[in-house]
């Protein structure tokens, strides 16, 4: 899967696309295939304040939790309640319909120090190789 | 699959289903004598809000249909009374039977925690010796056999630290875990109160002194350490640490899970050790019973003493024993009447079937992992080489570059007719196979185990789907765990309550 | 040694595979200094006969031969030969925790059917696969209404079990909960208009049991709703689980910690019991403790499988919803067996048993003069009485008729010098409650 050049990446392989000060988040391909099948989400009500940083909700497969931090600070504007039912669209559309919230930015400057889509994919490969060693 | 494999496989039953599903009204299992007192109304004695029918869905079978039921049932389970467990820091031993056979008898099992202690004079009796052999093997001078398992073992561990630290002015505020360490160490630290920070073990899987030194100072309450660690290697500079620790006022405790490498040879109280829980149903016999129970004594150094957990078990000027519950700095209660009794009976047996002997218990535990150890270096990889004790941890490294990870190879193992080792633990041998044979299996079966899993290892080599689609002949294959935790289903539910998935 | 599956000439052959001399170099990573040199001082070794030579002679030094009138959390209960002959099965006894789910699904699926029956009694729509007991499952279930709500205030009515509530304090100290207790009512229960005085939005649970300690039977729905009305979990606590046979489920509490001793486990000298923790579904994830859930595999059978194991301690660590690792799953496998061979009929025949003779040995002792029933509440098969003089006066003149009596209730109650707590179950006899009457009687003339 190709990880989409409009879109920043964290360390914590996280996906933001942020539209001015509207932003959504997600977690990314290589998240949620070291995941596995993913069962169960947790998301943070509307109006939860995010700090970067610090963690706001998880993401659970049969075997493992992942926790979910924050890339930039702002305020949940929505969450994603189809991940209730269907938490598998986390699996099939990481970066689309997998999305988790959708928030409102404190500043969208903060984005900048975070990875571009080439960045990342160097990042991941690095990874790749490590586990392999 | 491989002839020369001769282990014993297991017959699959049929198909059985729930006890709810073979109920029909009017049978009976059981019947009680007839009443000797006047019959009293329900409907008279309890008002309308009081009643109620929470039985109404209980099953109706006869005997032999409960018989058969749990006997089928039973079929379709590993055992430890059909063969090994390899299973890394669980110690799955013979289950003496003696042990249940006495833990049965009348006056043994039919005694209430409430009674006289005049009238509880063997029981007392039972608990003392238990103590004192506990204290002779860890070299500890007080215990408690209260808590129930070893994770209870661990908490009250904690609050017995937290104990002394609180009478010394600062019950402080971190505990520091080895990230080799098993999972109920964190959970316990942090019901106790205390913070957790993970110490990175160094390249032979051993604590890091240096780091160490760095991290102890007046704001660790204690450090929680395995020994031997949970890679089966014998924690070499625990004196040491016990002197890092003691300089700066914090306390050592350690994780008795891996006594069976110990007991006989070395005692932790003369290692520096302060405080420690043991694990009865893994050293010592009692059975696991398909997850428990368990008990957890915890033994300790007198410093400790005075914060045991209520009541005590004391001895009075003329010889006899009771429950002093006068303690005023008790950390209190951690489980009501008093213990898992019926565990600690079963441990003595044990340990009186043994005596002094248990060291060749131990000796024998350490020869069969260093056997198995020695007859699989180089199939599988082995990523600490310091000498292991009673287990002995690999990894997959070699197989994963066929794709074939630990977990498959432990499904194959079920081929061969074995329950798989501990997969994927500790967390800091990715793709491990952690191996504990215990002294309770012979030469041939730790041949069988070894015959299996260097079959494995050829498999992978040469059909490495055998082996990443395993286990071929059980009853149930690779059961849908997504499924399961997706939409959890706990419960069976009559038909009218069914919303039609089960089935 | 007989467990021990080796022949001198195979430990040499093992030692020379492994290629050292003797099995002492297989410990040189210990340093020299902390081996042992002499063997420990223990008593044994002992053969098999000897073994049970010492716990039969410790058997005798007990309470054999005597009756007995004690409850207090721990009840004599008929258990059928059946459950012990089913649990000795070496499959069951002596097998592990069913992570691998393929070889293990007796066990999974004797989960599963517990889990159901214990739905069934507790009128919630999860339970547990165990705890401890029910002092551990109080506890837990008040740190998961404390996860729940975000609160940290506890309310436990006096009239819970005083070591269930030593218990909670010991976990309370440590997890920044604060623990206040609610008076009882001239009636036995608990005091409601008290509950409602300290009520407040800081609250996480509102603790009760029913039967209470006294033997009284509490009412669960009207507690659930003064809880509630104050964003509190209502939590109860049921010590004596045959009750449920005849009394009305919990079905309005948010979690239920029950203890199922009761059921086929012998009292043991206080263990192992087993504990539950049942809930509504929409706590499950907040709930400790293994869950046992029904799954299929590849070929479209049936199966069961342990779930939702992220919320545990060796997924979770720190995190998990308890530490709890080992549980007491043979202990719940005989009280599934034990329910399953009682039935619905033979569970209500014993519960009626339970109430007529607890009835008839109350109407016995009412007779004696000063003997007065304390409570109004209505009871199951434990009440309480005051007598004229001092409890442990008259049960030590009991004893020297075989008999142990009941309950001192002021070693836990200061202000219930003089009153028992009677317990009387489907196993105790006419014959002992008549006796009980006697030695009762006599006891309290002898002051006159």
């Amino acid at each position: 899967m190709s990880y989409p050049t409009q879109f920043r990446y964290t360390k914590d392989h996280e996906w933001i696309d942020a539209k001015g000060d509207l932003a959504t988040i997600g977690i990314t391909d290589y998240a949620q295939h070291e995941l596995g099948d993913v069962v169960f989400v947790e998301l943070p009500a509307v109006g939860a304040a995010l700090t970067t940083g610090k963690t706001f909700g998880s993401v659970e497969s049969v075997k493992a939790v992942s926790e979910i931090y924050a890339p930039a600070n702002g305020r949940v504007v929505e969450a994603n309640s189809d991940l209730q039912n269907k938490p598998e669209t986390i699996n099939s559309d990481p970066h689309g319909t997998g999305w988790l919230i959708k928030i409102k930015l404190s500043d969208p400057g903060e984005l900048n120090p975070l990875m571009d889509a080439m960045a990342y994919e160097a990042y991941i490969e690095e990874k790749k190789k490590e586990a392999s060693a | 699959m491989n002839d020369r494999i001769k282990k014993a496989t297991r017959h699959t039953n049929q198909n059985e289903g729930l006890i709810f599903e073979k109920s029909s009204s009017g049978k009976r299992a059981f019947d009680l004598a007839p009443l000797d007192v006047p019959p009293v109304s329900v409907t008279r004695e309890l008002a309308e809000h009081h009643r109620g029918n929470g039985v109404e869905d209980f099953p109706e079978v006869s005997e032999i249909e409960v018989i058969r039921h749990f006997t089928r049932l039973s079929t379709w389970n590993y055992a430890i009374d059909l063969g090994m467990y390899p299973l890394g820091s669980c110690t799955m031993k013979y289950n003496p039977r003696v042990n249940e056979h006495v833990a049965r008898l009348v006056g043994i099992a039919t005694e209430h925690p409430c009674q006289p202690q005049e009238l509880s004079q063997g029981c007392l009796k039972i608990l003392s010796l238990l103590e004192k052999c506990l204290l002779e093997i860890t070299g500890m001078d007080a215990i408690t056999l209260q808590p129930a398992a070893g994770a209870q073992g661990e908490l009250t561990g904690l609050l017995l630290i937290r104990g002394y630290h609180q009478k010394n002015g600062n019950p402080r505020k971190k505990v520091l875990i080895p990230d080799s360490a098993h999972g109920t160490n964190p959970a316990t630290a942090v019901i106790a109160g205390y913070e957790v920070e993970n110490i990175k073990s160094n390249a032979d899987g051993q604590v890091d002194i240096a780091m160490l030194r760095e991290k102890v100072n007046g704001g660790v309450a204690a450090l929680m350490l395995t020994n031997p660690s949970t890679l089966g290697i014998y924690e070499q500079q625990i004196s040491e640490i016990a002197s890092i620790l003691h300089d700066k006022g914090a306390l050592l405790y350690m994780d008795g899970a891996n006594m069976n490498a110990l007991a006989g040879i070395t005692r932790p109280g003369d290692l520096g050790v302060d405080v420690m829980h043991l694990n009865l149903h893994k050293t010592f016999s009692t059975p696991h019973g398909g997850g428990g129970p368990g008990a957890g004594p915890v033994a300790m150094k007198k410093t400790l003493e005075p914060f045991l957990p209520v009541p005590v078990l004391v001895e009075k000027a003329d010889g006899k024993l009771a429950l002093d519950y006068n303690r005023r700095e008790s950390i209190g209660k951690v489980k009501a009447f008093g213990s898992n009794f019926g565990v600690l009976v079963r441990a003595l047996a044990y340990i009186l079937a043994y005596g002094p002997s248990v060291r060749q218990a131990t000796e024998d535990a350490v020869t069969n992992a260093n056997y198995i150890r020695k007859r699989l270096e180089g199939i599988y990889d082995l990523p600490y080489t310091r000498p292991s004790m009673h287990e002995v941890v690999f990894s997959d490294a070699i197989q994963k570059k066929q794709g074939v990870n630990t977990m498959d190879i432990a499904k194959r193992l079920i081929d061969y007719g074995f329950h798989p080792y501990t997969t994927a633990f500790p967390l800091i041998v990715p793709g491990a196979l952690m191996i504990e044979p215990t002294e309770s299996e012979s030469k041939e079966e730790c041949d069988f185990f070894i015959d299996a899993m260097r079959a494995i290892a050829d498999e992978v080599e040469k059909t490495p789907e055998a082996v990443k689609t395993a286990p071929h002949t059980t009853r149930i294959r690779r059961l849908d765990e997504v499924a399961a935790a997706r939409k959890p289903v706990l419960r069976w539910k009559p038909e009218s309550e069914h919303s039609g998935a089960a089935g | 040694m007989r467990y021990l599956p080796k022949s001198p000439a195979e430990r040499q052959e093992m030692l020379a595979a492994i290629g050292v001399k003797s099995v002492e170099e297989l410990f040189t990573s210990i340093p020299e200094q902390y081996r042992l040199k002499q063997p420990l001082n223990l008593p044994g070794p002992l053969s098999e006969a000897e073994v049970i030579d010492y716990f039969q002679a410790r058997a005798a030094e007990n309470s054999v031969g005597y009756s007995s009138f004690l409850g207090a959390g721990v009840y004599s209960h008929l258990r059928s030969v059946v459950t012990d002959a089913l649990l000795q099965r070496g499959e069951f006894l002596t097998s592990y925790t069913p992570y691998q789910a393929e070889i293990a699904q007796g066990t999974l699926q004797a989960i599963f059917e517990f889990q159901t029956l214990m739905c069934q009694l507790t009128g919630q729509d999860v339970a547990n696969a165990s705890m401890y007991d029910g002092s551990t499952a109080t506890t837990e279930a008040v740190l998961m209404a404390e996860r729940v709500t975000g609160r940290s205030r506890v309310l436990v009515a006096r009239s819970v079990h005083p070591e269930y509530r030593d218990v909670l304090r010991t976990y309370a100290k440590n997890s920044g909960l604060t623990v206040e207790e609610i008076p009882f009512t001239a009636s036995g229960t608990v005091d409601a208009a008290a509950l409602k005085g300290s009520l407040r939005d800081d609250v996480c649970a509102v603790v009760v049991q029913s039967p209470n300690f006294f033997g009284a039977i509490e009412s669960p729905g009207p507690l659930a709703e003064v809880a509630h009305s104050a964003g509190a979990l209502l939590v109860v606590a049921v010590t004596e689980a045959l009750s449920l046979a005849v009394v009305k489920p919990p079905a309005e509490a948010d979690i239920v910690a029950l203890e199922g001793q009761s059921f086929g486990l012998p009292p043991s000298y206080g263990g192992p019991f087993v504990g539950v923790v049942a809930s509504r579904e929409k706590f499950v994830r907040q709930m400790p403790g293994r869950l046992a859930g029904q799954t299929t595999d590849q070929a479209g059978h049936r199966g069961f499988v342990l779930t939702l194991a992220t919320r545990e301690q060796h997924i979770r660590r720190e995190k998990a919803t308890s530490n709890i690792c080992t549980n007491q799953a043979l202990c719940a496998l005989a009280a599934t067996i034990h329910l399953c061979l009682l039935g619905k009929e033979g569970i209500r025949e014993m519960a009626e048993q339970n109430l007529a003779k607890a009835r008839f040995a109350l109407a016995e002792l009412e007779k004696i003069p000063g003997v007065k029933r304390t409570f109004a509440a209505p009871f199951f098969n434990e009440f309480t009485v005051e007598f004229p003089r001092s409890v442990k006066m008259v049960n030590t003149e009991l004893l020297k008729k075989k008999i142990v009596g009941p309950y001192v209730l002021g070693s836990a109650y200061a202000e219930l010098t003089k009153h028992a707590l009677v317990c009387v179950t489907e196993t105790t006899t006419r014959a002992q409650i008549d006796n009980l009457a006697a030695g009762l009687r006599s006891a309290l003339e002898q002051t006159l």
